[in-house]
């Protein structure tokens, strides 16, 4: 029997568990002997100009190596996403002008990292105040320039679909302003990195999401070859989009080491993290949607304001992905997308979770919300009324994506069965009619999301059989606590009948996997795991040939055994020949028995599924219980179902997370005001309900696996589910839409202000 | 400050700057890496250890404050022969980890629970674990370990 959609456990996680992973904090290696440390000096203030900077006493301190500058770094400045305005780009170190709270502006090295602490105390900028930009709309309007040479602080406008006659013949139409406010990412190990010159190439140890992405960009920056650069990513402590880019902190590593003739370490404080790590989300948006009065949708206009922070970054490329999910799973004949991105003196904002499909969501259901308010009926059947139908894919929405697969009315029966919609409904009624202070919220919401986008992905892979009969996989993705080596040896076993513990997986190392992308937009598997599965494959094919070499007879007749890895003639009772009889023929012909794919995809996939959450609201104190939430995910084919729900836990906990409480706030001045994990929200286990899973599979054919992804469908389809139930507490009051995050304050004024008065 | 130090059953002496985090000794002056810094704020609970075989978030304690006292870290967790602690053991079994950072905090932060209240039901789960962050699982599969562990525990006993 395949191990495949077994609840293979992790093999991860017996190290993981004993004596814990090893991050690039706790690299011990010789390369990094004597490795010195460096501390980033940061600035306290969100936009002024730099007149000076005494760091003569920094440089006097006790275990201090070298105190730099941007005077003294004669690194180049990477170059922004090419559909940017290039005026923007981001120095190295802030080069006369500080645009965040958080930005470097010097740098230590040190014996020591307390000393590097102490002696940042003693480097003195002096700020001369520029006004400060911290509203999107207000930079938008350009009166202040951040990027006085860029002649505006627009980064990257997009229109689609402009018809100013968008909403003609509709009997009815809505609009809303809604925020979908920004967010810290806090994956538990903050930044971190180190380098080392080795036999003059460079060896970088990096927290990232991407080993090959940071070796090229590390590569351009310091005119090296490829070749020259080694970037290895240990075990990662979680990433959520944040750790796909390369920040300059870590940019300027090699140069240091290089300068100080030193190998050196980096690991930034929370606080440090909070303030300087790229934040997500942070769309201003405006929704209008018209219709007709039976509930049936004609048209929807999204205007988006996207916050990119004081410098370019991947949020403000995110508004594309937006653009591209607006219509959800709905049949809307006319859709409109118009997106600015502007820069604004706050922390740069840069893919998380979801990374502009969260986004898209949010703002197509609480459309959808909001016009069944108008109409008067049920937000669900209204949302029925507007699916598309299971019959209609591959289907080719009016932004032009096309879904390649699912059954939305199939997963929205799902959900509100097993959450026993009708009773739910019931219970609140009786509460609404009782006038309880407790009053029930119901959210239902129904998402479809791009994976392994935007565009066609490939991802390479090489399986090796050794001559033990070991396998050996490689990948070009890059896991940060997703499974991988539980996953990829699965594939590998289940098909060339290796146990699981004669089978290695490497990743994360650019001198030992060839090439890769990474892992990030739920690409993995569909990708990354459709070339392992190939690879093995073609493994096998070229094992049969041997085989048949060895056993004297063709290949056509040579019969493989995937439960025990036999090669047989087939219909004889000879023992035929295993994996290491036929990997010492290879190895003795001259070539390992190995194969290497680039798997291509024809597209990307949509993974989709509905959300339900209840919620209590106290209505005389605002405070807001998150009660049950219970969820339908379809991701296609599941491999391993343990570790597909892992990842729908985690993401509803994070979508849930900025639903109910998170938010980072900046005050007039651009001080951020929650930059420590004492001031900012993050969910913890009190917060948040176990969750009701139910199981949905719809095949994908775009790969052979049939997978799509599931690393960020949770959070798509659980901060609208959330939200809505938030919304529908209030609803007998008048109330029709609340931002978020749903803050008791936030509640409990709505409830101070609501149409039908003071609450229950 | 010279100061001693029982780690995992290992005593250990050093010379120890007064102003020294525990964890950064366990760390660095120690050598023992499994426990993790999540943030500077006592919030995460990623540095969680156990003291006397009390849990305590070891970057809110000075190393000199504990001289003379006994310290359990996630490496010595497990018996002598590699056998599983029944704690994580059952985080293994219910998939209650997945990037791995806050997990030996959590895990000795369950620990900890489960001999303060040796039969929790969920609510006293989660509040138990409230001041350990993790930004992976959702919660719901390390609450699915400790309550499995519970049943364990009193299986056994």
């Amino acid at each position: 029997m395949s191990i495949l959609g077994n609840r293979v456990l992790r093999v991860e996680d017996p190290k993981l568990l004993t004596s814990g992973g090893t991050y690039v904090a706790d690299v011990r290696v010789p390369e990094l002997d004597g490795a010195a440390h460096i501390t980033y000096v940061r600035s306290t203030i969100a936009h002024a100009n730099i007149t000076g900077m005494e760091v003569d006493e920094a440089r006097q301190a006790p275990g201090v190596l070298g105190v730099f500058t941007a005077a003294d770094i004669d690194l180049g400045v990477p170059p922004l996403l090419p559909m940017f305005n290039q005026a923007m780009a981001r120095p190295l170190l802030a080069d006369g002008v500080v645009r965040f709270v958080g930005e470097p502006v010097a740098v230590i090295v040190s014996e020591r990292p307390e000393q590097g602490a102490d002696a940042s105390e003693l480097v003195w900028p002096d700020y001369d105040p520029l006004p400060v930009i911290v509203d999107p709309m207000e930079s938008a309007r350009d009166e202040v320039l951040l990027h006085p040479a860029a002649g505006t602080n627009v980064v990257l406008a997009l229109t689609y679909g402009e018809d100013p006659n968008l909403f003609d013949g509709c009997e009815v139409v809505v609009s809303e302003d809604i925020v979908n406010q920004r967010v810290a990412v806090v994956p538990l190990e903050s930044r971190s990195a180190a380098a080392a010159w080795v036999d003059g190439r460079l060896w970088q140890w990096s927290s990232t999401q991407n080993a090959h992405g940071v070796r090229d960009v590390l590569a351009g920056q310091y005119g090296l070859d490829p070749a020259a650069v080694r970037v290895i990513a240990p075990d990662v402590g979680g990433g959520f989009g944040a750790k796909i880019g390369v920040t300059p902190e870590e940019v300027l590593l090699g140069w240091l080491a290089r300068r100080v003739g030193r190998p050196v370490r980096w690991s930034e404080t929370r606080s440090e993290n909070m303030v300087a790590m790229g934040h997500g989300r942070g769309q201003w948006q405006k929704i209008e949607i018209g219709g007709r009065r039976d509930g049936t949708v004609e048209a929807y206009r999204l205007t988006i304001l996207q916050d990119g922070g004081a410098y370019p970054n991947m949020g403000a490329l995110l508004p594309w992905l937006t653009r591209v999910m607006a219509p959800g799973t709905y049949v809307i004949p006319r859709v409109e997308v118009a997106s600015r991105a502007v820069v604004t003196n706050t922390t740069c904002t840069v893919a998380y979770r979801g990374a502009g499909r969260p986004e898209a969501t949010a703002a197509i259901e609480r459309a959808m919300d909001i016009f069944a308010f108008e109409v008067g009926m049920d937000p669900v059947e209204v949302r029925r009324k507007n699916l598309i139908p299971a019959d209609a894919f591959p289907y080719t929405t009016a932004t032009d994506a096309v879904y390649d697969s699912g059954d939305y009315e199939e997963a929205l029966d799902r959900v509100l069965e097993g959450a026993g919609y009708q009773e739910l409904r019931a219970e609140q009624a009786r509460r609404r009619e009782a006038a309880d202070v407790v009053q029930m919220g119901i959210g239902v919401a129904l998402y479809v999301e791009i994976t392994a986008g935007p565009t066609a992905g490939s991802e390479h892979a090489r399986v090796v059989v050794d001559v033990d009969g070991s396998a050996t996989i490689y990948t070009g993705t890059s896991a940060h606590g997703q499974g991988h080596d539980t996953a990829f040896a699965t594939l590998v076993s289940s098909r060339l009948g290796i146990p699981m513990d004669k089978i290695t997986v490497v990743h994360g190392d650019t001198d030992l996997v060839e090439r890769g992308q990474g892992t990030m937009g739920s690409r993995s598997l569909q990708l990354g795991g459709s070339a392992v599965f190939e690879a093995a494959a073609e493994v096998i094919t070229r094992a049969t040939q041997i085989a048949a070499r060895l056993l004297e007879v063709t290949p056509g007749e040579i019969a493989f055994d995937d439960s025990n890895g036999a090669f047989r003639v087939a219909g004889g009772d000879e023992p035929g020949v295993g994996w290491p009889d036929v990997a010492g023929a290879s190895k003795f012909d001259g070539t390992p028995l190995a194969a290497s794919v680039d798997f291509q995809a024809s597209e990307p996939t949509f993974p989709f599924g509905a959300h339900l959450a209840v919620v209590d609201v106290d209505t005389e104190t605002g405070q807001v219980r998150l009660v049950r939430f219970v969820a339908v995910d379809d991701a296609g084919r599941i491999l391993n179902p343990l570790l597909a729900e892992g990842q729908r836990h985690g993401g509803i906990a994070q979508g849930s997370a900025q639903a109910l409480l998170e938010e980072v706030c900046f005050d007039a001045d651009g001080n951020p005001v929650t930059s420590n994990l004492a001031d900012y929200a993050a969910i913890s286990a009190t917060e948040l309900p176990s969750f009701e899973l139910i199981a949905m599979e719809t095949p994908t054919p775009i790969n052979p696996l049939g997978a799509k992804g599931i690393g960020e469908s949770g959070t798509v389809g659980s901060t609208p589910a959330v939200q809505s139930a938030v919304v529908d507490a209030l609803g007998h009051l008048g109330v029709r839409h609340l931002d978020m995050p749903a803050t008791a304050e936030r509640v409990w004024r709505a409830i101070q202000d609501a149409p039908s008065g003071k609450g229950a | 400050m010279e100061m001693t130090l029982t780690v995992n059953g290992t005593s250990h002496t050093a010379d120890v700057e007064p102003r020294t985090l525990l964890v950064h000794h366990i760390r660095e002056g120690i050598g023992l890496t499994g426990t993790n810094v999540g943030c500077d704020t006592t919030s995460c609970g990623a540095c969680t250890v156990l003291l006397d075989g009390q849990s305590i978030k070891s970057c809110t304690v000075l190393a000199v404050q504990v001289d003379g006292q006994s310290v359990t870290t996630i490496e010595g967790l497990a018996g002598a022969d590699g056998t599983m602690h029944p704690v994580q053991a059952a985080f293994r079994e219910h998939h209650g980890l997945q990037c791995g950072y806050c997990t030996p905090g959590m895990v000795m932060a369950a620990v900890s629970l489960l001999a303060e209240q040796p039969n929790p039901d969920e609510r006293a789960v989660r509040e138990g674990i409230e001041g350990n962050l993790c930004r992976c699982t959702g919660y719901h599969n390390i609450v699915q370990a400790v309550l499995s562990a519970a049943s364990a525990q009193e299986g056994g006993s």
